[in-house]
């Protein structure tokens, strides 16, 4: 006996946060994955504690999403019951922590922090907007998670110079990483109904006017970690409207496991 | 029976007794800090037949958060000014700066190096292209110190060590 899936309301109001909720939520998966195999003691920790505050994160922006949905669903029912194809992440924060190293590792660090430093960048950017939400629960959750996203995207930066600036084979890893992630990119700067709409009420800004701004700071710390600015490619993923990538089944299947064939299990 | 005005100064009586047994509330990840020298007691309020905590939780994914509810719960029942009510409240967000002067000298006591202001916060950069402020080691009170790491122990610390004393240390991260 296994617990039926929810249904998920597709209100661009309820969307536009789900977006936001599971791209955090997903790379707080990934991150935790880290738990224990960092390369060291201090990183462990770094990653793990980076992991907690988008799962906390994560939460707040279910709840929120739970009031507006209007079927009273509670934030452990959006994170652990929902198919596939309703959680709203963008593809990149899904992608094994092996990166192009492939699965024989448990995670290329490298990737990892550069993925951070990506992500870290644009969740403060996109806080940073949310703060003036016309929706005041959702400028208050900002009004925490810009002040946590600074932290994050220091911390990776610093470890993307270092990375970068480093050895021939940190460079090299580094590189390898850029060209893997870079493609996904595109995903967090394009605009379509959900966004517009949160737009137009003053709920949150377009994506794609986020564009600029991260291109920018991606500029500045790619320079300083010596990286070349990619090219970009015609490549275009879906994970925030649903379409994921092969790895988004195996994430579900760890993190819904207990719920599904325990369900309401608790400690 | 009780008039108006006497049923306000009881009032007042009750949320008094509850910020007292509220400064032995302590923060179960800082156990020299209690909620009120934390700062994340925003208002205690009396009801009917209770008193209503408003908290404001620090970091979004703490994991205290929930045990500190419940201590403060159950401190207030036991102090006999139940039933209590927690209510959270998230805006305006809590900062550092709202440690109080007193929790900042126990945390200093503690090994753990208070908190600076909110122009800290400003002067963490993206890329570290700009030296950060020297932060003063606890034990020996050197500034000759250096960051390990940008997080510690919890969500709210980093890892330092300090140059002089070569004594290890946590920083309460301004936020």
């Amino acid at each position: 006996m296994t617990t039926p899936s929810i249904e998920v309301e597709q209100a661009p109001s309820v969307q536009y946060l789900l977006r936001l909720a599971d791209t955090a939520l997903i790379l707080g998966q990934r991150l935790g994955e880290w738990c224990g195999h960092a390369p060291v003691l201090e990183e462990d920790i770094a990653l793990s504690n980076i992991a907690l505050d988008l799962i906390g994160q994560s939460r707040a922006l279910l709840a929120r999403a739970g009031q507006l949905g209007g079927q009273g669903l509670h934030e452990d029912q959006l994170a652990f019951l929902r198919e596939e194809r309703d959680y709203r992440n963008v593809t990149m924060v899904e992608l094994p922590n092996s990166g192009s190293v492939g699965p024989s590792r448990p995670g290329d660090f490298a990737f990892t922090v550069l993925r951070n430093a990506m992500m870290a960048t644009w969740f403060r950017l996109i806080w940073e907007r949310l703060r003036e939400s016309s929706d005041s629960e959702l400028a208050a959750i900002a009004g925490k998670a810009v002040k946590e996203a600074r932290y994050h995207q220091q911390h990776s930066c610093d470890w993307v110079v270092r990375l970068g600036d480093g050895t021939d084979d940190s460079a090299r890893r580094l590189r390898a990483a850029l060209d893997t992630l870079w493609r996904y990119s595109p995903e967090l700067f394009e605009s379509d109904d959900v966004d517009s709409w949160a737009a137009a009420n003053g709920i949150g800004p377009r994506w794609d006017t986020l564009r600029e701004p991260w291109r920018s700071e991606m500029k500045a710390l790619f320079d300083e970690a010596r990286l070349p600015m990619p090219a970009d490619t015609a490549f275009r993923s879906t994970g925030k409207r649903g379409v994921h990538s092969e790895h988004m089944g195996y994430i579900l299947t760890d993190m819904q496991y207990l719920q599904r064939a325990y369900p309401g299990g608790a400690w | 029976m009780m008039n108006a005005a006497m049923r306000v100064t009881a009032d007042e009586v009750r949320v008094q007794r509850a910020w007292e047994v509220l400064q032995g509330v302590l923060d179960p990840e800082v156990p020299a800090l209690s909620v009120c020298d934390l700062g994340i007691v925003r208002d205690v309020l009396a009801e009917a037949d209770g008193i209503e905590v408003v908290l404001t939780p620090t970091y979004s994914g703490c994991p205290a958060t929930e045990v500190i509810e419940r201590s403060v719960i159950e401190a207030i029942d036991a102090a006999g000014l139940g039933p209590a009510r927690v209510t959270l409240q998230r805006a305006p967000a809590w900062t550092t700066d709202w440690i109080s002067d007193d929790g900042k000298r126990k945390l200093r006591e503690y090994g753990i190096a208070p908190p600076s202001g909110e122009a800290a916060v400003a002067q963490e950069r993206p890329i570290r292209l700009i030296p950060r402020q020297a932060i003063e080691c606890p034990r020996c009170g050197s500034s000759n110190t250096e960051r390990l790491s940008a997080f510690g122990s919890t969500a709210c610390k980093a890892l330092y060590r300090c140059i002089a004393c070569r004594e290890p240390f946590e920083y309460f991260k301004p936020l």
